[in-house]
């Protein structure tokens, strides 16, 4: 009997030793990670002693989101729009309903925005949003149905309109425009990506700007330009523990640091690194030559909010379905 | 009725076996989606399946599996008798090179055949000058539901050409019959049964085809988008019931489909059997 007790007491020691983090994230944030994870490890190794590994698993969002409904074991969830973390609390309540009030800025250490990559030299005169609907212009934009960048994309353009001081006639209007220039809706922001860089489809790609400046990297600098239009939306990256996951695993302390690292100022800093915009008031300052000055609107503020944002515009039948359905 | 008694035993056992692989590998999950559309109300269910844009992606998925099945099945049988019926060098390479679809993840084809067919691509280059688009158009979805669907064809038709004996096409010539008279009086009777069967197998995989389709075809609302697609946005949108309610119509429509071909197929086998008695 004091034999088993040891043994018992034996065990969550041994379980602590290994302590395993399963951070489950969407498709482009590889990079990131490969370089946050290993600062954490070295962080919490100084901090507590302790050894922690960290495993990723990155794919498209709502991919990703309902493998963890369906039962993955992430400890954290990590994603480019609320809608595909709410769905923890609203499919499987793996999460309170609250989660975003858990952490700075709605749970967001960093965000990005939709920004235009054009062909050197930029030959269309691409400036603004008003240019993407002129006749002779091709743009690539990823589908909104199945996107969260070609989302961000849709509602900027929508964003810019109301902005200007239109109405949501000229806005609808304005946005079906824009996509009668749309030649090719991938599923998926890679795909366009690659539909505009080595198919040389369109004249302009809408993507996130981390991502504009990963393809010149990639691609060559010197085939493509960036073009920051004056306005654009503000895409973020929100964070959450998933707290029936912590807690069976025991790992929420280590979990919860994990996720107070992307705020610390090393991790906003590796956020910056990858061309992410940096949440951070204090940080964000000191960075502010790294990012042109872009006027930025949240999707609450001009949507009232992500959830309903997806039942006007891209749920089945919603105004997207309707520009295509004349 | 007699009874009759096979050569081997264990019919019952077989036959239960049988029936119970069937049943956890195709019934369990089906009957599994035809359950979760019952949380739809009939009328909910039919505004879903009935939406434009995807009465739209059933014409495309269906429309261009068929053309891609009928192409398939001429290509395919002139392939299958070029291999059975002469030798030259390189014939391995060739009967090899007609299994790669199959090996091949359907991801990278619809890459490559996208790389080939746009307009910078080695043969798009000289087809979008001409006015032929063939990428990011439903052009596009039939070339890539061929190109799965080959090795079907092929591979069910070669083995019946090979039992096919030249001593039939030989006297039928030496009773007078010419080239044609001999091929379609002769052969093809032979081989309609299973060339239907390499064209059911063909289409019913192209209606299931999602990986290279997507890539080539642009995926426009009511022009170039697949019904699996369709049932993919659902799913990123978290409408499960929606999506399994189009898959179900799609299961229905196909399973119909299979059972006329499978029907025709009998019809044909049992009519090449009266005429040859």
């Amino acid at each position: 009997m004091r034999y088993l007790s040891l043994v018992l007491l034996a065990l969550p020691s041994l379980a602590f030793a290994a302590t395993e983090l399963l951070n489950v994230s969407y498709d482009v944030s590889r990079e990131f990670y490969k370089e946050l994870n290993p600062a954490f490890v070295k962080y919490w190794k100084e901090k507590t002693g302790e050894t922690v590994s960290i495993k990723q698993s990155h794919g498209g969002s709502s991919k990703q989101a309902r493998s963890v409904v369906d039962g993955l074991p992430a400890d954290v969830i990590t994603m480019n729009r609320s809608p595909d973390i709410d769905i923890l609390y609203e499919r499987g309540k793996l999460i309170p309903r609250d989660w975003q009030a858990r952490l700075p800025n709605e749970s967001a250490p960093t965000a990005s925005t939709s920004v235009f990559l054009v062909r050197k030299g930029n030959p269309k005169k691409i400036k603004d949003w008003n240019d993407l609907v002129k006749a002779n212009v091709s743009v690539i934009i990823p589908n909104p149905k199945t996107s969260g960048n070609g989302k961000y994309s849709y509602l900027a353009a929508w964003g810019y309109v109301l902005k200007k001081g239109g109405s949501d006639a000229e806005a609808k209007a304005f946005v079906a425009n824009l996509f009668k220039n749309v030649p090719v809706l991938d599923t998926g922001g890679r795909g366009a990506t690659t539909t505009f860089a080595q198919r040389e489809i369109g004249d302009v790609l809408l993507t996130f700007e981390n991502e504009v400046t990963l393809i010149q990297e990639e691609l060559g600098a010197d085939k493509f330009e960036v073009v920051y239009p004056p306005l654009s939306i503000l895409a973020e990256n929100p964070v959450a523990l998933v707290d029936k996951v912590v807690d069976k695993k025991k790992t929420r302390a280590v979990a919860q640091a994990y996720l107070d690292f992307h705020y610390s100022e090393q991790g906003q800093t590796i956020a910056v690194h990858h061309h992410l915009r940096p949440q951070v008031a204090a940080v964000a300052a000191k960075h502010q030559a790294d990012f042109h000055a872009i006027s930025l609107f949240k999707v609450e503020e001009l949507f009232g909010s992500w959830a309903n944002a997806e039942k006007t515009h891209f749920a089945d039948g919603a105004i997207f379905d309707q520009i295509y359905q004349k | 009725m007699s009874k009759k008694t096979n050569v081997l035993p264990g019919f019952s056992l077989s036959l239960g076996y049988t029936l119970l692989y069937l049943s956890l590998i195709v019934l369990i999950p089906l009957s599994a989606a035809l359950i979760k559309t019952t949380e739809l109300s009939f009328s909910e269910f039919w505004h879903v399946v009935t939406a434009p844009r995807v009465m739209a992606s059933y014409k495309l998925t269906f429309g261009a599996s068929f053309i891609g099945a009928s192409i398939n099945a001429v290509f395919g049988l002139l392939t299958a008798w070029v291999l059975v019926r002469y030798d030259f060098f390189g014939k391995k390479f060739i009967d090899a090179l007609v299994d790669l679809p199959f090996a091949l993840p359907t991801a990278v084809a619809g890459i490559a055949l996208t790389a080939v067919y746009a307009k910078n691509g080695w043969i798009g280059s000289f087809l979008e000058p001409n006015g032929i688009h063939v990428a990011f158009t439903p052009v596009g979805v039939v070339i890539a539901l061929t190109f799965i669907g080959l090795p079907f064809v092929v591979r069910t038709v070669q083995p019946v050409l090979e039992d096919l004996e030249s001593e039939t096409e030989e006297a039928a010539a030496s009773l007078g019959a010419n080239r044609w008279q001999t091929f379609y009086k002769i052969i093809f009777p032979a081989l309609l049964p299973a060339l239907m069967t390499g064209f059911a197998l063909a289409f019913a995989r192209a209606i299931g085809e999602y990986g290279s389709v997507i890539f080539i075809a642009g995926n426009m609302p009511m022009v170039s988008e697949i019904t699996p697609l369709i049932i993919i946005t659902k799913l990123e949108q978290y409408d499960y019931t929606g999506a399994t309610a189009v898959a179900v119509v799609m299961l229905l429509i196909s399973f119909l489909l299979l059972l006329a071909i499978n029907g025709l197929q009998w019809w044909s086998s049992r009519r090449n059997a009266e005429a040859i008695e």
